[in-house]
């Protein structure tokens, strides 16, 4: 039987579990900005074809599902993504608000599968889906911003790679990223780290 | 209740461990008095300082066992001091805790200027706190405590992060607070710094034995030049000075260099340049054959310098201690077997064989930096190139880290090493170069 | 590569010591009149009004200009897309309209960021939208490690070199080192987190209830002028495009 006062499994928030999903996100901020570079400098070209902008999409996707995926309470989906959408906006200082939209939608699309799940559904089928809804939340805000004279022609390259890299690198990826940082039991804190017992 | 501490038969079992951190723990500490806790990294100082200030989380799964007492208001002061600062502006962070408490809004910021001159703080308010040095964090996070106002006050190795001068002005402030009445626990592994500061020392376990063996006479055979370098000056991006400017040295076989000077004089960004990992603004770090370390691959540059960093993680690139061992071997082409071969060498020589399958996050911070001088050792380099090796050590892996580096010395490496731990200094180089402000003192 | 340094605006300009809120506000109130509208006539208009906000706030425009030269390369792209595939054949008016509307949306959020202190910001949210402290002050804490992180980032490269990784060379192992070099981090980071949560809780903030607050923030008069005048000018610009038959609304296609 749970013990009625074990918060990891209930809603109630500690410090440690604000703190770092905001790290998380924070780390994220800067994972993002190396991943502009990473591919803005080697290859404008690349990047500006549909089918790799579809590919690349996974990654800002990440910290809706990982936060969920790490700290297990409602709200974690939304509050990362969001908080990252933000650093994004302060470092890179040439997104601003809009992103924090575009974060906002991500995240909550994310929060909303892990709430369907009841918040208790954690396995590598829960984190798929919340990529996927991720994206299609991304897509729709991108619809709106960027391409409003689009008709669904103009998207038939972009979004299957996109639906193809949010599936792998957001659900499939957060799901293994969560495993392997349990492996090194930073996740000790967290319901996310007891699969790992140590001596 | 004269008792500030009183702890009977305690124990504590941290939340998805089988064994307990600590068990049948006695311990007093009378109101006023100063106590020192030692005893070898795991015999559970933390948990019981963590345990005194109320802090352990029993909602995560965690057991205890036993009484606990504790009368007065407790303060606490930790090892890093970059993880204590909470706000961006100094007197925003003294003023945090005193919000927490809900301190009326007029009282606030007379008790944190207060607070700041208590301590000694030279900035103003709005000082922000990542252009602090570590000494000055740690008094910022002393400030922050003292503005509570704490009967009691904890210290988990206040000064391991920290440089001479940054651990005196600490220790400096633990003895005011012990003046004003404060009971205090200290734990702190450099018992003789301590002592003076304590009236009584609490052993939690026995030590083992860790002497560091009286200084050898200079190392014997000092060979040919590994590296030099002429005319460095460099700078990191974006900033405005330059970090070093006209340094000339050259580091020979069977020699230990030791690089010191204060925070911010250039001995880390030194060693760096001498390990081929940065690109000199001018002048060259050439090898003995000519070749421009800078410019050399990664698998290249592995095989003629070792290069070990100040956190051991940032190295980490495996999910098992043997299979990183053999990460620099291969590298540089050497066969599956024959990197195996020489992955249980180092582990045996290393005491580490019991954690071989053990992924590297998980291990102690002594063991991870012995793992991280291992794997800097594994391609056989004729140079090796340290960090500030003991940052955060205890004094047993610190005496294993001298011998160590004695024997791969003697061996006929070279060995360059930034620190400002004098003890080590004085234990282990040949030779020293000061540096002050990027230049040679 | 180090993070870029933040833009720094003169702190004595009219707008730049309004309060963060309202600042937010006005910047919300023009991205969503320009998510609205889809012709190339509004975003013209607004972004005479941002500009004018530039100057305002004391943001050096040309040390702007450069900032965002990465959005104006997006813009372009967007607007070439736009323009060519949008529906109802290639259009000039299309891809302009698009082009203009995407640099007005970011440039209005951008100005608004610019010039506000995170710190000023997480106080006008607990103070006047009454967000939750512990989650305002929780994210407020994480956020001073950013430049931390961003040096960790560096470090972890140069450590990778150091035992023989990372030589650049093929996509997939290009992607594969940015993979790792991420986990590290992240590794890093959280343990920073956990230390960090400690800390903060030995300071009172886990069971405090209710806080008093260091820093009051008032919101003036001319923090309501602000949005006051910013709606005027958004909704005025709409009328006008109307009155002008050149408005295009996103629902009214």
């Amino acid at each position: 039987m749970a013990d009625p006062r074990a918060s990891t499994s209930s809603s109630t928030w500690r410090t440690v579990d604000i703190v770092v999903a905001a790290v998380i996100a924070v780390a994220f901020g800067v994972v993002f900005w190396a991943w502009n570079a990473l591919w803005a400098t080697t290859s404008p070209a690349f990047t500006a074809l549909p089918a790799s902008q579809g590919v690349l999409y996974g990654v800002w996707l990440v910290p809706a599902v990982l936060g969920g995926l790490i700290i297990r309470k409602p709200g974690a989906a939304l509050f990362c993504e969001l908080l990252a959408a933000i650093v994004s906006a302060l470092i890179g200082s040439q997104w601003g608000l809009d992103t924090l939209v575009s974060g906002a939608m991500q995240g909550g699309a994310a929060e909303i599968v892990f709430a369907g799940g009841r918040y208790r559904s954690w396995g590598l089928g829960t984190a798929v889906v919340a990529g996927l809804a991720s994206a299609l939340a991304a897509w729709l805000h991108d619809m709106v911003v960027y391409y409003p004279d689009l008709d669904i022609g103009g998207w038939a390259i972009f979004v299957p790679f996109m639906l193809v890299s949010a599936a792998v690198i957001a659900g499939v990826g957060s799901y293994y990223l969560t495993r392997s940082l349990a492996q090194t039991g930073v996740l000790a804190s967290f319901p996310s780290g007891r699969t790992q017992s140590r001596v | 209740m004269a008792d500030a501490i009183g702890i009977r038969g305690w124990g504590w079992r941290h939340p998805g461990r089988a064994a307990w951190a600590v068990r049948g723990l006695d311990l007093r500490v009378e109101r006023g008095e100063s106590v020192l806790l030692t005893g070898p990294s795991g015999s559970g100082k933390s948990t019981v300082l963590l345990g005194i200030a109320g802090l352990l989380d029993r909602s995560g799964g965690g057991e205890s066992e036993g009484a606990l007492r504790v009368d007065g208001a407790v303060g606490i002061v930790f090892q890093d001091p970059e993880t204590q600062l909470v706000m961006a502006r100094a007197g925003d962070d003294v003023a945090f805790g005193l919000e927490n408490h809900c301190v009326p809004s007029v009282e606030i910021w007379p008790r944190v200027h207060a607070a700041l001159a208590s301590v000694g703080f030279p900035y103003p308010d709005d000082h922000p706190t990542t252009a602090l040095s570590g000494g000055e964090k740690q008094r910022l996070a002393f400030a922050g405590v003292f503005a509570l106002g704490p009967d009691i006050l904890l210290l988990d190795e206040p000064t391991a992060n920290l440089d001479a001068e940054g651990a005196r002005l600490v220790r400096g402030l633990i003895a005011q607070a012990r003046e004003r009445g404060r009971t205090i626990v200290l734990v702190d592994h450099d018992i003789d710094a301590a002592r003076p500061l304590v009236d009584r020392v609490i052993e939690l376990a026995a030590f083992d034995e860790a002497v560091v063996p009286p200084r050898a006479s200079r190392s014997p055979a000092v060979g040919a030049a590994l590296v030099r370098a002429a005319g460095i000056a460099f700078r990191y991006p974006a900033a405005e000075r330059l970090a070093l400017e006209g340094i000339d040295i050259d580091i020979h076989a069977g020699e230990a260099v030791a690089l010191t000077g204060r925070n911010g004089s250039g001995k880390s960004t030194l060693a760096l340049l001498l390990a081929g990992l940065l690109r000199p603004l001018r002048g060259s770090v050439t090898a003995a054959d000519g070749a421009d370390l800078a410019r050399l691959r990664a698998s290249a540059l592995v095989r003629r310098v070792g290069t070990v960093f100040q956190d051991p993680e940032h190295q980490f690139v495996r999910g098992r201690a043997d299979d990183e061992l053999m990460v620099g071997p291969l590298r540089t082409g050497m066969t599956r077997d024959v990197a195996r071969a020489r992955a249980a060498e180092l582990l045996e020589r290393l005491r580490l064989t019991p954690l071989a399958a053990a992924n590297p996050f998980t291990l102690s911070g002594g063991e991870q930096r012995r793992l991280s001088v291992a794997t800097a050792l594994a391609t056989d380099p004729p140079l090796l190139v340290l960090d500030e090796p003991t940052y955060g050590q205890d004094r047993v892996t610190y005496a294993e880290l001298v011998a160590l580096l004695r024997a791969s010395r003697d061996e006929g490496r070279g060995i360059v090493f930034a620190t400002h731990d004098r003890a080590l200094v004085g234990a282990l180089a040949d030779r020293e170069v000061r540096l002050e402000a990027g230049r040679a003192a | 590569m180090m993070l870029l340094s933040p833009l720094r605006s003169d702190p004595r300009a009219v707008l730049a010591a309004a309060n963060p809120l309202a600042k937010l506000g006005a910047a919300a109130i023009v991205m969503l009149v320009l998510f609205l509208s889809v012709d190339p006539v509004t975003p013209l208009v607004l972004l005479s009004a941002i500009a004018l906000a530039v100057r305002l706030s004391g943001i050096p425009p040309r040390a702007l200009l450069v900032r965002c030269a990465p959005l104006f390369v997006a813009a372009t792209g967007a607007a070439f897309v736009n323009g060519v595939f949008g529906s109802g054949g290639p259009s000039l008016a299309a891809a302009a309209a698009t082009g203009l509307r995407l640099i007005a949306i970011a440039l209005a959020g951008v100005v608004a960021f610019v010039t506000i202190d995170p710190t000023d910001l997480a106080d006008g949210l607990m103070q006047h939208l009454h967000a939750s402290p512990r989650f305002a002050l929780g994210a407020l804490a994480a956020f001073r490690l950013l430049p931390i992180f961003a040096t960790e980032w560096e470090t972890i490269g140069l450590a990778r070199r150091a035992r023989g990784i990372d030589d650049g060379g093929s996509w997939p192992s290009r992607v594969a080192s940015f993979r790792e070099r991420s986990f590290t981090l992240l590794v890093a980071a959280i343990r920073r987190g956990v230390r960090l949560a400690l800390a903060m809780d030995a300071r009172g903030f886990a069971t405090m209830s209710g806080r008093t607050v260091a820093r009051p923030q008032p919101f003036t008069d001319r923090d309501r002028a602000l949005l006051l005048a910013t709606m005027a000018i958004a909704v005025g610009t709409v009328v006008f495009g109307h009155a002008l038959n050149t408005w295009r609304g996103l629902l009214l296609q």
